[in-house]
């Protein structure tokens, strides 16, 4: 191992401890319910696009229907609760199973495909899903599900006079995130992934099992994403397959990531941290008129961005380091 | 219903397929078209039949503008190319549907009554719409042009050449530019002409566009990429398989066959029907 490379994994680790206390603490400051809010949806988008990377960026598989797995993940804790009243909790980690095996049951037959028929095979597939339960009646069709209110409790993961609990579990969930990323770039998995994104015959030449280190990631990226799908869905209370299903969080969980830098550590994250609050106080200082404002905008800085720096906005800051450590 | 399907894709089929670049604004590009052939109806009270010609020709400018203005340099990019010009189409179509909103309102618009609008006729005692039978006859006649015009022609050989290996172009003394700019156009201008037949049997809004769209990139991934034979019998595929699907399974889960149809064909011809790459 490299020196250099076991030095920038130990800072980052240091970084990311030093970040995640410093948002630990901002509620004492943010006493707005409106920031409260978008700071909830920049950790949970952070948290996303981290785990989209896992299979994007560090494998190179590019996936526009993760969207299918945050569904997943959303109605299989809100079916459970609504219908059997199984804990949210529980209805979590089972989102996540499932999605992870339904990834890995799609990776089988989907990761022969290469470019553009897998990315369109990706679209497609969440687009199959988000039919199939608009028009499923005993899971609410197009209607959705409106979660029941049980009052305060964290066992029930449901909190109606304050945002905190959310954004702390939003920030848990980034950490996690973040950290499976940190952990999985040194491991062995790591290095299969990007030998495979880089040069799947060499890789598969040297050794690596190109089709099981893509299962694999696509299988963490899956279960994690799930889990930010039923958070989503407690945290909004209500859920219909548009809401949680629809292409635009595909693109969504991809856009910070790509913006950011894709394949890298700090990419998602700073991405979000751009990305989100910029979305969201667009849409509420000029959406206002209802006439696309905020969209020529939003659209337009993501059009500078991609140009401007194909490699992402982390590429600003590690031009004056040496680069390639980790390649 | 599947050779306009076919038009759609045709247009996104030379760009995407034969020119190896991303075109998330390919929806977009028939929404203006959409509207161009709207607006010329409302103002000048020239029939959409008339107007599509100019439709096309304003979609050829437009086009080979945005290639030159964005795409270009999306495609320059040299780390991760393919999302640059995912992204870098994606945000142009999200300030189109910016601007459409802007400019022509969210309301629906439709062109009420018009030469083809409405009427049916009667072929040995089966009823075809009008206006699709246009689209249909229109469709068939840009293909044999497009198929013409990529494999007899000058152009068609360079487009090829260039996407293979701009560099080598550069030495014969194409211009890879100039050669990209009119295939951007011409992509365009097909999908102009879509849309302007189009306007005369549905509604235009912003976001008209997008439901269209990724039906044509599954039409074209079907086909397989750099075909345009196979955008053609893509489209024809997509229209039937929407028309079976709509038979046996509820109106709306009418576009889940054509999906299932792309993925089962892609696994077992990972490069779709007839694609080269």
């Amino acid at each position: 191992m490299d020196k250099n490379f076991a030095a920038r994994r130990r800072r980052d680790l240091i970084i990311a401890a030093v970040l995640a206390g410093l948002a630990a603490l901002a509620p004492l400051f943010v006493k707005d319910v409106y920031v409260q809010n978008i700071l909830i949806l920049t950790l949970m988008y952070a948290a996303l696009s981290q785990s989209w990377n896992i299979l994007s960026g560090y494998c190179g598989q590019i996936s526009l229907g993760h969207a299918l797995y945050f569904g997943i993940g959303a109605y299989t804790t809100e079916l459970l609760f609504t219908k059997f009243g199984v804990l949210p909790w529980f209805g979590m980690l089972g989102g996540g199973v499932i999605a992870a095996v339904i990834a890995m049951g799609l990776g089988y037959p989907f990761f022969r495909l290469r470019g553009h028929y897998f990315v369109i095979a990706t679209i497609v597939i969440a687009e199959i899903g988000l039919l199939l339960f608009q028009n499923w009646e005993w899971a609410g069709a197009a209607m959705g599900i409106t979660i029941p209110i049980r009052g305060d409790s964290w066992l029930k993961f449901q909190f109606l006079r304050t945002k905190l609990p959310y954004f702390y579990f939003a920030l848990a969930l980034c950490c996690l995130a973040w950290f499976v990323t940190w952990w999985l770039e040194d491991s062995k998995w790591g290095f299969w992934w990007r030998a495979v994104k880089d040069n799947p015959e060499a890789a598969e030449s040297l050794g690596v099992v190109v089709f099981n280190s893509k299962m694999g990631a696509a299988a963490v990226s899956a279960f994690l994403v799930a889990i930010g799908g039923a958070f989503y869905a407690q945290f909004l209370a209500y859920i219909d397959p548009e809401s949680v299903m629809g292409f635009q969080f595909s693109l969504l969980m991809a856009l910070p990531a790509v913006l950011g830098g894709i394949g890298t550590l700090w990419g998602p994250v700073l991405g979000a941290a751009i990305l989100i609050p910029m979305t969201e106080l667009t849409r509420s200082y000029i959406g206002g008129s209802g006439r696309g404002v905020d969209l020529i905008v939003y659209g337009a800085l993501i059009v500078a961005i991609s140009l401007a720096l194909p490699r992402g906005l982390v590429s600003l800051f590690s031009r004056a380091k040496p680069k390639g450590a980790t390649r | 219903m599947g050779l306009l399907y076919g038009l759609i894709a045709v247009g996104l089929a030379l760009i995407f397929g034969l020119m190896d670049v991303t075109n998330f604004a390919h929806g977009e590009f028939l929404m203006i078209a959409m509207y161009l052939s709207f607006f010329l109806f409302a103002f000048f009270a020239i029939d959409p039949l008339l107007s599509a010609p100019l439709v096309a020709a304003a979609l050829f400018v437009f086009g080979a503008v945005i290639y030159l203005l964005i795409v270009r340099f999306a495609m320059r990019a040299k780390a991760n190319a393919g999302m640059v010009q995912i992204f870098t189409t994606f945000g142009l179509a999200i300030v189109m549907r910016g601007l459409a909103q802007y400019f022509f309102t969210p309301d629906y618009r439709s062109i009420p009554h018009s030469w083809l609008g409405g009427k049916t006729i009667s072929v040995s005692g089966i009823f075809l719409p009008e206006p699709q039978l246009v689209g249909a006859l229109v469709s068939i006649a840009a293909f044999a042009a497009l198929y013409f015009f990529i494999h007899r022609t000058d152009f068609g050989r360079a487009l090829e050449a260039t996407r293979e290996d701009p560099g080598a172009v550069a030495l014969v003394g194409i211009d890879k530019n100039r050669v990209f700019a009119f295939g951007w156009g011409l992509g365009a201008a097909l999908v102009g002409l879509a849309g302007a037949i189009m306007a005369v049997f549905f509604y235009i809004y912003p976001d008209v566009g997008a439901s269209f769209a990724l039906i044509a990139y599954v039409t074209v991934a079907l086909g397989g990429f750099g075909s345009v034979f196979g955008a053609f019998a893509g489209g024809i595929i997509v229209g039937l398989v929407e028309a079976v699907t709509a038979l046996v399974l509820p109106p709306s889960l009418k576009s889940v066959g054509i999906y299932a149809v792309y993925l089962l064909v892609v696994f077992i011809r990972p490069r779709g029907l007839f694609g080269s790459m």
